[in-house]
């Protein structure tokens, strides 16, 4: 069999686990989180720097950045201008080019704005930069968006932290098989179990964050995620069997006393 | 003296004071931040020529938590 191996826009990634770091009550676990993931890539916020406490500890003194892709998100956007403002702020910060674009369209669901979502992606493809899209189950879209150029489309498995899980297989599986960029679920998953389902259906990659921060040990989370991934992962390569409506022995029914 | 405003905070700072002296007086020099000034990005290389003026808007933003 060959090698195994997940690229989002030229970058090989050695965990097919993505991890956010936002909700855990302090960097310590975030950082001890983020290792029992074996994630390599982790989403980050882009906000004001704090300015009337200068020696408060700061997320990325916590992160090995030699062995850690930072991704520069887009929460709390609302439209393509205050998307591209955070990112090409964050471009500033570090030549990142890699990024997460997530444009929001309501306060209650969080569910993304895709006609914005789409004009931000065309922008920010002309300005070089590699997107990652944040986007509904859509496979018209999906589709529209890796004709716009986008790295990974990221379609919601259900509303962003509601734990929900994977709510609509068949969408996602149309996305899957019409895709040539990575397939990475963004947004839904509750628990390990999800995260397995998504990747036996042939996702490239599960992205997570409350489901391990809201946990009641996000570290023990972590890792079980980690797990999760892997053996969703080795499923889907090795094939599932058949459904039958009947039972089929295991045993042979030749010698029976 | 002159009059800026800083992450939505009014602050005064002396007459003729670089980027980099705002950056100092923070305790962000060689931080990974970015800057926005007026509503414009400022590139590293001019932190040491940009002064403030009366009136300037400044963020100045970094990497946080975020999913």
């Amino acid at each position: 069999m060959k090698k195994d191996i997940f690229k989002v826009a030229n970058k090989v990634l050695k965990s097919r686990l993505i991890v956010g770091t936002g909700k855990y009550k302090n960097f310590k676990e975030t950082a001890s989180a983020v290792e029992a993931s074996g994630a390599d890539m982790v989403t980050v916020a882009v906000r004001r720097v704090n300015i009337i406490d200068k020696k408060k500890p700061i997320l990325t003194d916590y992160l090995n950045l030699n062995k850690i892709i930072l991704l520069p998100n887009t929460a709390g956007c609302f439209n393509s201008n205050e998307a591209l403002r955070t990112l090409r702020l964050a471009r500033e910060m570090g030549g990142w080019k890699l990024v997460k674009l997530e444009v929001l369209g309501d306060k209650k669901t969080l569910y993304p704005n895709m006609i914005e979502t789409i004009k931000a992606t065309k922008t920010l493809v002309k300005e070089g930069f590699k997107v990652m899209v944040y986007c509904t189950d859509d496979p018209l879209l999906a589709k529209k968006l890796e004709d716009d150029g986008a790295a990974a489309i990221m379609p919601l498995a259900s509303p962003i932290g509601s734990g929900l899980g994977l709510q609509n297989k068949i969408n996602i599986s149309l996305i899957i098989k019409q895709s040539k960029v990575p397939v990475i679920i963004d947004a839904g998953i509750g628990t390990a179990s999800d995260a397995t389902i998504a990747m036996e259906l042939g996702c490239d990659g599960v992205l997570i964050n409350s489901a391990i921060a809201n946990a009641k040990n996000p570290i023990l989370m972590a890792s079980a995620f980690k797990d999760a991934v892997i053996s969703g992962r080795k499923a889907f390569l090795a094939g599932r069997m058949n459904k039958n409506y009947l039972a089929k022995a295991s045993s042979p029914t030749k010698g029976i006393i | 003296m002159a009059k800026i405003q800083l992450n939505g905070k009014k602050i005064t700072i002396q007459t003729n004071f670089l980027i980099i002296d705002l950056l100092k007086k923070y305790k962000l020099f060689n931080k990974k931040i970015a800057i926005e000034l007026n509503g414009s990005i400022i590139p590293k290389s001019v932190y040491k020529k940009k002064k403030l003026k009366n009136n300037d808007i400044v963020e100045i933003v970094h990497f946080i938590g975020g999913g």
